[in-house]
C-alpha cells in the first residue's frame, strides 16, 4: 500500500495535477478567511466594473497631498482621455473637413489638438456623417477641453449657513495623494458582474460550491457503479441479468437528456445545489458499473478467490477483501474522473438555466449563465466570464491528468 | 492397504458442460469413480482432459451439470454457505499456480489465522495460535518468525506452497486435492514439497487426490491411477496395474511421453 502511493507519487503526470488541484482546495479554504466579505453582497450600483482598485474619491480630496514632479504626467493624462480609436476619428474628420491628410500625425498629441482646436467647429456638416457620429464629436470635443491647461481645479463646499459654495481646496495637476492613507480602497481584482458583485471573492465561493457539488455527486455515483458492478460480477446468474438490463437502460440514454428532464421536472424553487448533485450522482454511475463487472468477472475464478472461499469466507468477505483491493486502483480513477465529469455537468446544466436556484450560492455554472443572460461577451466584459471558464478548465485538467498519472502508475503498458 | 477400506469420496455419472448449442464443450463426461479413505489417487491427463474442472467440482467450486458426488457416503450437500464452510472442513486444496493463489493485500499471518478460526479456533489465546501457526510452519521447514508480518508475494514460489501445505497442515482436512502442486516450482524444491505432502498424510491420515499430467510422477507418489481422456476416465487400477500393464493406447501414449531420465529408473524393474 504504501509503496503504491510512492509510486504514485513518483508519476510526474500526477503530481501536477494533484498540486494544482491542492492548490486550489487551499486558495477556497484560505481565502474566505481572509477576504470576510460576503460573498453575493451587491456592491456597485451599475454592472460591469472593469479590474482594478478603487479608490475612494471623497476621501483622497481630504487625505494629506503630496506634490511630485513627474515628466510624463500630463502625456500620461491625455493618453489616458485619448484613445487610438478617438485620435483616428479625428483624423477622419479632419481629412473630411479638407485638411491633407498627411498633415495630420496622429501619434504626435500636440499637434493633433492644435489642428482639431483650429478646424473643429460642431455646426460644420460633414457630408455622409449621421445624427450619432455628430453627437460622438461634440462629445468627444467636450471632453478634450481643458486637456492641455495647467489650471488648479478648485473644489467647492455648500456652505450649511448661507447655502452659497465656499472654496474648500485647491487641487494641482501635480497634486498625489497615497492609496495606504486614502481609509476606504477597495481591490477588485476581477471587477464586478452583472449584478454588482465581487467577481473575485463569488469566483472562490462558486468553486467550492462546485467542488463540493463534484465531490458528492462523484461519489454517489462511484458507490453506486461499484456497488452494482461488484453484486452483478461476482454474484452473476440473474442477479447480473437485472442489473445489466438497468444499466444498459441507463447506457442508451443520454445522460445530459436524463439530467435537463431530472432536473426540470424537481423544479427552480426544490432545486439546491445538492439536489443538483444528488441528481448528476444518479444518472451518471453507469460506465463505473459496466467497467467494475468486467474487472470483477475477471477476478471471480482466480485461485485466490477459490482459496478464500475454502477458508470459509462469507461473499461479503470475499468481496471486501479479494475482489475490492484488486480494483481499488480503477476505483480511485473512475472516482476522480466522476468528480470531474460531475463539475462539468452542472456548469452545462446551469448555462442551460437548469442549475440550482440562484438566490442563495453561486456555482461556476451558474456565474456563466449570469454572464452570457448579461451579454458579458458581446459587451466585451471578459472578467465576467473568463476566469470562470478557466477555473474549470483548470479543475478538470488536473483530475484528468492526475487520472492519466495513476492509468500510467497502474497500467504499466502505457508507460512512455 | 487393509482389506476392509471404505470409500471416502465417490460419484456417479458427474458431468460438466460448458457453453450450449454448437459452443457446447464438454469438460468431464459422465465420469464415475471411488476414492478410499487414507489412499493417494493420481489423476492423469493431458492439458485440456478435463482435470481441473473435475477437481473443481469435487471442491464444490463449480456447479456439476449432471451427476452427483458422495461424500462419506452420503449425498453431498453444499446449497448454503453454512454447509459448504462445514464441507470445505473436509476437503481442501492446493493449487497449481502458487503465485496467483494468495491474495496479494493480505499478509501470511492473517493466511494462517483464517485456518485456525476455521478450525473453530477463534476463542484460543493469542499465545497458543502463534504456537499453532510455529508448528504447522516448521513442519514444512519454514520459520514463522521469518515469515510474520511479510506477503506472500515476498516468498519464493517453493516456500509459497510450502505455506500451502502448513495451511492444510493446520486445517486437517479428511480430503487434500492437489492439482499440479509442483509444476511451477523448480525441480529441486518439487522433491521436498512431495514429501512433506506424504508426510502430512502419514501424520493426518488423509486422502490425496493428485492431479498431474505427469505419469512418471504419479507412479512414483500413488496407490491409484485414473486416466483421465477428454473428460472420461479410460483406465483405472492400482499404480502398478495401470502403468506396467497399460490397456489403452492413451495409456501407453502417457507412459511414452515421458521423458528418457523418468523412463530409465521408472520402467526399467519391470
Amino acid at each position: 500500500m504504501r509503496h503504491t502511493i510512492q509510486q504514485v507519487f513518483r508519476s510526474g503526470k500526477f503530481v501536477v495535477g494533484f498540486f494544482i488541484l491542492v492548490a486550489m482546495l487551499l486558495i477556497v479554504i484560505v481565502y474566505p478567511l481572509i477576504v470576510t466579505y460576503p460573498p453575493l453582497q451587491i456592491i456597485s450600483q451599475g454592472t460591469f466594473f472593469p479590474p482594478g482598485i478603487y479608490v475612494n474619491v471623497y476621501d483622497s480630496i481630504g487625505s494629506t497631498r503630496y506634490t511630485l514632479n513627474l515628466e510624463n504626467a500630463a502625456a500620461n493624462r491625455i493618453a489616458s482621455k485619448l484613445s487610438n480609436n478617438d485620435r483616428h476619428a479625428m483624423k477622419d474628420w479632419l481629412v473630411a473637413a479638407g485638411i491633407p491628410e498627411n498633415e495630420i500625425d496622429i501619434n504626435d498629441t500636440e499637434q493633433l489638438l492644435g489642428l482639431w482646436k483650429g478646424n473643429y467647429d460642431p455646426r460644420v456638416n460633414i457630408a455622409g456623417m449621421t445624427n450619432a457620429q455628430r453627437n460622438y464629436y461634440i462629445r468627444l470635443n467636450n471632453s478634450l477641453q481643458g486637456l492641455l491647461s495647467t489650471e488648479a481645479v478648485i473644489i467647492a463646499a455648500r456652505n450649511a449657513d448661507i447655502g452659497a459654495l465656499q472654496e474648500a481646496g485647491v487641487i494641482n495637476p501635480s497634486d498625489y495623494v497615497n492609496v495606504n492613507q486614502v481609509p476606504n480602497v477597495r481591490v477588485l481584482p476581477l471587477g464586478t458582474n452583472s449584478f454588482g458583485r465581487d467577481v473575485l471573492t463569488e469566483l472562490v465561493k462558486a468553486t467550492a460550491v462546485s467542488l463540493q457539488i463534484g465531490f458528492v455527486a462523484g461519489t454517489i455515483a462511484t458507490l453506486i457503479g461499484l456497488t452494482l458492478g461488484l453484486l452483478a460480477g461476482y454474484i452473476g446468474g440473474l442477479v447480473d441479468d437485472i442489473i445489466m438490463f438497468f444499466t444498459n437502460l441507463f447506457t442508451v440514454i443520454p445522460t445530459i437528456v436524463l439530467l435537463i428532464l431530472i432536473s426540470f421536472s424537481i423544479g427552480q424553487e426544490k432545486r439546491g445545489a445538492f439536489t443538483i448533485a444528488v441528481v448528476i450522482g444518479f444518472t451518471s454511475w453507469v460506465w463505473t458499473a459496466r467497467a467494475v463487472r468486467a474487472q470483477v468477472i475477471s477476478l471471480r475464478n482466480r485461485d485466490h478467490v477459490n482459496l478464500s472461499k475454502l477458508s470459509g469466507h462469507s461473499v461479503a468477505h470475499i468481496i471486501l477483501t479479494d475482489i475490492l483491493p484488486y480494483i481499488a486502483s480503477y476505483v480511485v480513477m473512475a472516482l476522480i474522473l466522476q468528480i470531474s465529469t460531475a463539475i462539468l455537468a452542472e456548469a452545462g446544466l446551469s448555462i442551460l438555466g437548469l442549475g440550482p436556484k440562484t438566490t442563495e450560492v453561486p456555482t461556476l455554472g451558474l456565474m456563466l449563465n449570469w454572464a452570457l443572460i448579461y451579454q458579458a461577451p458581446i459587451l466585451g466584459k471578459w472578467w465576467a466570464y473568463l476566469p470562470v471558464i478557466l477555473t474549470i478548465v483548470l479543475v478538470t485538467f488536473s483530475m484528468n491528468l492526475m487520472n492519466t498519472g495513476l492509468d500510467q502508475v497502474f497500467n504499466p503498458t502505457l508507460r512512455e | 492397504m487393509p482389506a476392509e477400506r471404505k470409500v471416502c469420496l465417490s460419484g456417479s455419472g458427474l458431468t460438466k458442460v460448458f457453453g450450449f448449442g454448437r459452443r457446447k464443450t464438454v469438460a468431464v463426461d459422465h465420469v464415475d469413480f471411488s476414492f478410499y479413505e487414507g489412499e493417494l489417487v493420481s489423476i492423469v491427463g493431458e492439458s485440456g482432459s478435463g482435470k481441473t474442472t473435475f477437481a473443481k467440482m469435487l471442491l464444490g467450486l463449480l456447479k456439476p451439470t449432471e451427476g452427483e458426488i458422495y461424500f462419506q457416503g452420503k449425498k453431498r450437500d453444499i446449497s448454503t454457505q453454512k454447509k459448504r464452510k462445514e464441507y470445505w472442513k473436509n476437503i481442501q486444496a492446493i493449487f497449481q499456480d502458487p503465485y496467483s493463489s494468495y491474495n496479494i493485500f493480505r499478509k501470511i499471518d492473517t493466511v494462517l489465522l483464517d485456518c485456525i478460526h476455521m478450525r473453530g479456533g477463534r476463542g484460543l489465546p493469542r499465545a497458543k495460535k502463534l504456537e499453532m501457526m510455529e508448528e504447522a510452519c516448521s513442519f514444512v521447514n519454514l520459520k514463522f518468525e521469518e515469515l510474520t508480518n511479510k506477503y506472500p508475494f515476498e516468498l519464493s514460489g517453493g516456500q509459497m506452497q510450502r505455506l500451502m501445505i502448513a495451511r492444510v497442515f493446520l486445517l486437517k482436512p479428511k480430503i487434500l486435492l492437489a492439482d499440479e502442486p509442483t509444476s511451477m516450482i523448480d525441480a529441486c524444491s518439487r522433491a521436498t514439497i512431495l514429501d512433506e505432502l506424504m508426510q502430512l498424510r502419514d501424520e493426518i491420515g488423509m486422502t490425496i487426490i493428485f492431479i498431474t499430467h505427469d505419469i512418471g510422477l504419479a507412479y512414483y507418489v500413488s496407490d491409484t491411477v485414473y486416466i483421465m481422456e477428454r473428460g472420461r476416465f479410460v483406465e483405472h487400477g492400482s499404480a502398478d496395474e495401470v502403468i506396467l500393464r497399460p490397456k489403452g493406447a492413451y495409456t501407453r501414449r502417457l507412459i511414452s511421453d515421458v521423458p528418457k531420465i523418468y523412463e530409465e529408473w521408472d520402467l526399467s524393474t519391470v
